[in-house]
């Protein structure tokens, strides 16, 4: 059964036509990296997902439950779908263990004993356990990311949506983050990322999605997919990036 | 004629200096309250909503401050609500008060990266969740600063209180001069002890705002 569901899905800025007719069915346990140039509108698609923007036509899912921009849904939708930003966005007045402890204990009501616990083992799974009571300022942008990640995980979302979340962070951190992501792939987590990062989507990946000019281009699996393009556009972006 | 020695000048006026802060503060207190809701108003993306905090601001940051007070004092009388002096001029530097303050405070939530928002939104915060844990927080320590130094405003406003007859500072300093002919003694006397109210809150509000950039 599919987990994440677009039919026919467009979106506009005004006169601007983003996403032409998306159609993607995503499996519960996929790893889905969303490949293309900026301005294909990968991006959209993601904050189209969770509701952070609205669509105008078609139609998306998760989980069978239909995604609008409206609170109610939106509060609704948080609890399948967790979000990593390409900016971290961590809260700056709280410490590690609060920004990933909130959520549990004011949207799920967990006492704080309980939204406690969560928060270490998520820190734990992250190799950041040790840094419960730090300030996210003293933290590297690689460590951000990863308590990102934990707050996420902390609301225990059925699909992670990730929107270029290594692109902000020195070459060197690139692979902790890379590394989590891989752990969560294994343990059976429905990944959607937008990535440049060609090797994890070719190695970790269950399927690739390039899109050009707002529509799917070309899909299917990674290894097929990014050694052997079928459209030149593809092609194009392939010899682009590497 | 009763003769004013310098210690009834100085007596007198510093009686009258109780009204001036008692006014001030009734009128930081209820400018307060009222840009909180006009800045919860307009954080909502409601647009009948955030239309209305916008004619509020325009209204009372476009009129000078003393209209204001007579047409709370005159106006609401000859439409036939008796208000006295001292309601009228709470109530006009209310208005005054908390259109400037949305402002300000404006300001300091939009210094906030657009990221807050969307984080919590992710994680399922209600929009007033958001708010209380997220968005205030945050804008408190921005805002401290320039609200600060904004009450300085409000307490130099009160003295327009004396001319619909409130009995404050500046009022007790007319009346003073009125009586012992001798401007430049009482107005520098009153000059002063309006120094000495809004110079500490100067001085504290450039305090903040230093401890606030060393601490970002």
């Amino acid at each position: 059964m599919s987990l994440v569901n677009l039919h026919q899905v467009h979106k506009y800025y005004g006169d601007l036509h983003v996403l032409k007719g998306i159609d993607l069915d995503i499996k519960a346990g996929e790893v889905v990296s969303i490949i293309g140039k900026s301005g294909s509108g990968k991006s959209t698609l993601l904050r189209c997902v969770n509701g952070l923007e609205q669509y105008q036509e078609g139609g998306i899912t998760v989980d069978g439950k239909e995604v609008t921009t409206e609170d109610i849904q939106v509060r609704r939708l948080a609890l399948s779908v967790g979000m990593i930003f390409q900016n971290f966005n961590l809260f700056p007045h709280m410490t590690v263990g609060e920004n990933v402890m909130l959520a549990p204990t004011i949207v799920l009501k967990k006492s704080k004993a309980e939204a406690e616990a969560t928060a270490r083992a998520m820190l734990e799974k992250v190799g950041l356990a040790e840094k419960f009571d730090s300030f996210p300022e003293k933290l590297s942008g690689g460590q951000q990311q990863r308590v990102a990640i934990a707050r996420a995980l902390a609301m225990s979302p059925k699909v992670l949506l990730c929107d270029e979340i290594t692109s902000a962070l020195d070459p060197e951190l690139v692979g902790e983050v890379l590394k989590v992501l891989e752990q969560l792939a294994e343990e059976g987590m429905t990944l959607i990322l937008v990535t440049h990062e060609m090797n994890f989507a070719r190695d970790v990946g269950s399927r690739v999605v390039f899109m050009h000019q707002g529509k799917v281009w070309e899909q299917g699996d990674p290894k097929t997919v990014l050694s052997n393009p079928q459209t030149d556009e593809l092609k194009q972006f392939m010899g682009a990036v590497l | 004629m009763i003769e004013f020695s310098n210690y009834d000048i100085l007596r007198n006026l510093l009686f009258a200096t109780q009204w001036t802060i008692l006014l001030s503060l009734a009128a930081f207190i209820g400018g307060t309250t009222v840009a909180l809701a006009l800045t919860a108003m307009r954080l909502t993306r409601n647009p009948a909503m955030q239309r209305i905090v916008k004619i509020y601001v325009e209204l009372f940051q476009g009129t000078p401050l003393l209209m204001q007070m007579f047409l709370c004092f005159f106006g609401l009388s000859m439409l036939g609500y008796e208000i006295s002096a001292w309601s009228a001029a709470i109530l006009s530097l209310t208005f005054f008060t908390s259109a400037f303050l949305v402002e300000i405070w404006r300001g300091c939530i939009d210094t906030l990266p657009k990221g807050q928002w969307e984080a919590s939104r992710c994680l399922g915060l209600s929009f007033l969740q958001t708010l209380r844990h997220i968005i205030l927080p945050q804008a408190i320590r921005v805002a401290t600063a320039p609200t600060v130094g904004f009450s300085v405003q409000v307490i130099k406003g009160t003295a327009l209180a004396s001319v619909i007859g409130f009995v404050e500072l500046t009022k007790v300093g007319t009346m003073l001069n009125n009586a012992t002919f001798e401007p430049f003694k009482v107005f520098t006397l009153v000059a002063l002890i309006y120094f000495l109210l809004c110079y500490p809150l100067s001085l504290y509000s450039k305090h903040l705002e230093k401890k606030f950039h060393v601490s970002r």
